[in-house]
């Protein structure tokens, strides 16, 4: 038996005109975890479903399983030689209990044969607790959080006999904690000698994790490189082939209040938070998922009620009954769920950008003039450099980058003082977060006060001029980027 | 909270049996005509029909479609088979009978799998349009006449149990028999299937299941086709105890049924429900329907009352989202 778990030689995939995959090779070792790093649209999944059988090839190519060669493979020979696919959507039955999603695949394959439910939960417990996950095998997968349906689902594909098992952005939704103990449970996984390739766009974990990294860029591999070494500047550089800056931001000038909250508290999810935010200012509020940081923002944008603590805009008390009132005082907030919340996916570019501000749009006559709101759009794409081909078009047509920038420009357009930003870089690409973080910070030099939330250590780091920590709904520490290290910025998060 | 999480372990149908025990107690000690054979016999011979269609409709409502057009598809079955079997078989036998309603059934059930499959139109949309063609082309055919000249074997009843009762006897008859077989036929392929879970799966999460491997056409066959099954036994069933068949006898039953169905713990989403929640669904409903002609209550408020139980039914079972934040269990 060899050390090399899978091989894959002259990988290339042509999908009309263009080349998605150009002669890549890609190499997994028996019991290695390794990242599949590359921006959107690098060819990541394209070679992940080649290898998984999905998509056939272009010839030429040449697997190595194992001791065996082979020219191609298909769905069911992947199955059967355990190579499996975590997809981010997990595809879980939600109202099936953990052992019958676990199962699952017996009904597919013996449809008729008469089940007995004992025996899945038997079937189910077995494997967790061979690999000491904590998993009830008769809950319900709609009432687990999104960690323990991983586990789920990794439960599902060992069953299944995986030895090579790719997960796609496993970590995407995880706090700080679960994201730890996943790590921990693909390493545990390896030292049985299970294979496990990561993607993620996380670039610290997985430098944390992996034992290698293969990078791919515009459909061509750049290289396997050890992680050790490694950093993720580095990285960075190696996956969009730019030299990006990795400094924290230098405060050019600070402006005069725009908001001050006074003791604000929300009954069991935030206490007495104060602070000041300046015209031109960057603040980051920071702190583990579920430390108060999207509460707050509910609260500034007038869509929850504080239970006591005062608010004040340019010196006046700030009452907020509704959202549209924060609208009205020239608060935006762009969520953090873009593809739910903060955009209509299958309504047009136009009409996403122009949503904020209809009741203006239709003055003085009280009709929607599509004039307007092209201009309007216009005006937006190119301030924004939003690639659009036809405004007209779906927003959900667009990258994720560019659908960032349309939530962007649809509260831009609002004119706000003040623009809270809920995790704007979720399922962004390296490249494309720059983009947008040049705009917050261009925005901040036209004196608009910004408040950035994240739990990204080097976000926070590069783009504040002061950083909040929370922890458990209050303020723990304020940190100064400009004073301190990206590492140390992020020991306190995490602490 | 506490105390609510773990009235929600009991289920849906917990909860029903419940309030059905609970209903019949009040209505034993409220009437003296209640808590008879007789009663029950009654109830059971008259919600036969009913409950064949509910465990029908409660596979299309787990798979996550829904059809509106299974009871005039039951009046069709109706007449196609009396037409086959007074013209060209000869009247027919019980055996012959419930076959041909069946293929019948399953046909007009498999039509309905076709166009939603086949054309990505969603399942409502379809049964709207079947509900409408199949109605029309019954009275356009049959000019609304109904009819009477039904096979003997059809038109006498079949006692199965004869118990003594204070007035004369207590009997059950032949679609009692016939209801508790389609029960258990579904709930052993929905419950102790591979493909019954598949149809779960299938409900919960579509495309999970189509990653899975398992055939979509085959869930929107089986789940249509088996409604359309039930229906065409349903119909027959219908036509044996009313001893005729009139053309508009069933059209307006798919609403009360698919309402007891969701009572039953069904859900218009998919991936939840089950025979037993659809069984105690429509009890619950004749339970009531029952208790208010004992009682002396005008019928004219009975489906008020059955809106306001629906009404009720589901603003408590989401009664932890009316709670302020604050008092909400954290879920972990």
């Amino acid at each position: 038996m060899s050390d090399i778990a899978i091989r894959a030689r002259h990988v290339s995939k042509v999908f009309g005109q263009s080349r998605v995959l150009d002669s890549v090779e890609f190499e997994l070792l028996r019991g290695e975890v390794m990242c599949l790093a590359g921006e959107n649209g690098c060819g990541k999944s394209t070679l992940i479903k080649i290898i998984n059988g999905v998509y056939k090839p272009e010839p030429g190519v040449q697997f190595t399983l194992g001791d065996e060669s082979l020219t191609s493979i298909s769905p069911l020979e992947a199955r059967n030689r355990g190579i499996h696919v975590i997809w981010q959507d997990l595809a879980l039955f939600p109202h099936l209990t953990v052992a019958e999603n676990i199962v699952f695949d017996d009904y597919v394959a013996k449809p008729w044969k008469p089940i007995a439910y004992r025996e899945a939960l038997r079937q189910s417990f077995e494997i967790i607790q061979q690999f000491g996950f904590n998993l009830d095998p008769a809950a319900r997968v709609e009432e687990l959080t999104v960690a323990h349906r991983q586990l789920v689902a990794i439960c599902r594909v060992l069953r299944a006999g995986a030895n090579i098992i790719f997960m796609d952005e496993p970590t995407a939704s995880l706090t700080y904690k679960e994201v730890q103990s996943l790590l921990a449970i693909t390493r545990t996984l390896a030292d049985q000698g299970i294979s496990i390739v990561l993607v993620s766009h996380r670039l610290a974990e997985v430098l944390e994790v992996c034992q290698r990294v293969t990078v791919l860029r515009n459909g061509q591999l750049v290289g396997t490189y050890p992680t050790e070494g490694m950093t993720q500047a580095r990285l960075s550089t190696l996956m969009t082939g730019l030299e990006l800056e990795h400094t924290p931001r230098v405060n050019a000038r600070k402006g005069a209040p725009v908001l001050e909250l006074d003791g604000l508290s929300r009954d069991g999810e935030f206490e007495d938070i104060s602070f000041t935010l300046n015209r031109g200012e960057i603040l980051g509020l920071t702190g583990l998922l579920g430390a108060g940081r999207t509460e707050i923002a509910h609260t500034l944008f007038g869509m929850t009620r504080p239970t006591s603590g005062v608010m004040r805009k340019d010196g006046r008390p700030l009452k907020l009954r509704s959202n549209r009132d924060a609208v009205r005082h020239k608060i935006a907030y762009l969520s953090e769920d873009r593809f739910h919340l903060g955009l209509v996916q299958n309504q047009s570019i136009n009409m996403n950008s122009a949503v904020t501000v209809l009741p203006f749009l239709e003055k003085p006559r009280g009709f929607l003039s599509p004039g307007r709101i092209k201009a309007l759009t216009a005006r937006w794409v190119e301030q924004l450099k939003i690639k659009v081909s036809d405004a007209e078009l779906a927003v959900s047509s667009l990258s994720g980058g560019n659908q960032q920038r349309v939530a962007l420009a649809k509260w831009l357009a609002t004119e706000p003082d003040v623009l809270i930003l809920d995790c704007p870089t979720i399922g962004v690409d390296v490249g494309a977060k720059a983009g947008i973080f040049d705009i917050i910070r261009g925005l901040a030099d036209q004196g608009m006060a910004i408040i950035l939330i994240s739990d990204e250590a080097g976000e926070i780091w590069m783009n504040t001029d002061r950083a909040l920590v929370l922890r458990e709904g209050r303020i723990a520490t304020e940190v100064t980027p400009a004073d301190t290290t990206e590492e140390a910025l992020e020991a306190v998060i995490n602490a | 909270m506490r105390k609510l999480l773990r009235r929600k372990k009991l289920g849906t149908e917990g909860v029903l049996l419940g309030i059905i025990v609970a209903l019949c107690v009040v209505l034993t000690l409220s009437t003296d005509s209640f808590l008879s054979v007789q009663n029950l016999f009654d109830l059971l011979n008259n919600q036969s029909v009913n409950i064949i269609f509910a465990v029908g409709l409660v596979v299309v409502l787990i798979a996550g479609g829904i059809d509106i057009s299974f009871a005039v598809a039951a009046s069709v079955v109706q007449y196609v088979a009396m037409t086959l079997l007074m013209e060209y078989l000869g009247g027919g036998g019980w055996v012959v009978g419930i076959l041909l309603s069946a293929v019948v059934g399953t046909v007009l059930g498999l039509f309905n799998a076709l166009l939603i499959h086949r054309f990505h139109i969603v399942s409502i949309i379809v049964t709207i349009g079947t509900f409408n063609l199949f109605f029309g082309l019954l009275m356009y055919f049959t000019g609304g006449v109904s009819i009477y000249d039904i096979p003997d074997w059809l038109y006498y009843s079949i006692p199965l149990l004869d118990l003594p009762a204070e007035r004369g006897s207590a009997t059950l008859y032949f679609p009692a028999a016939v209801m508790a077989v389609m029960v258990l036929f579904t709930w052993f392929i929905l419950a102790r299937t591979g493909f019954g879970r598949a149809i779960y799966g299938y409900g919960s999460s579509p495309e999970a299941a189509r990653r899975s491997g398992v055939s979509v056409w085959k869930i929107h066959a089986f789940a249509y086709g088996w409604l359309g099954l039930c229906a065409g036994v349903a119909g027959l069933m219908q036509a044996h105890i009313v001893q005729e068949v009139v053309p508009n006898a069933l059209i307006g039953q798919e609403l009360p049924i698919l309402a007891a169905v969701v009572l039953g713990g069904a859900t218009l989403g998919g991936g939840r429900g089950t025979v037993l929640g659809a069984v105690l669904g429509v009890l619950l409903l004749a339970v009531v329907q029952n208790g208010l002609n004992l009682l002396g209550v005008t019928p004219y408020a009975f489906r008020m009352i059955v809106g306001l139980i629906i009404l009720t039914a589901i603003t408590t079972s989401n009664l932890g989202n009316l709670l302020p934040h604050s008092f909400r269990a954290k879920t972990v």
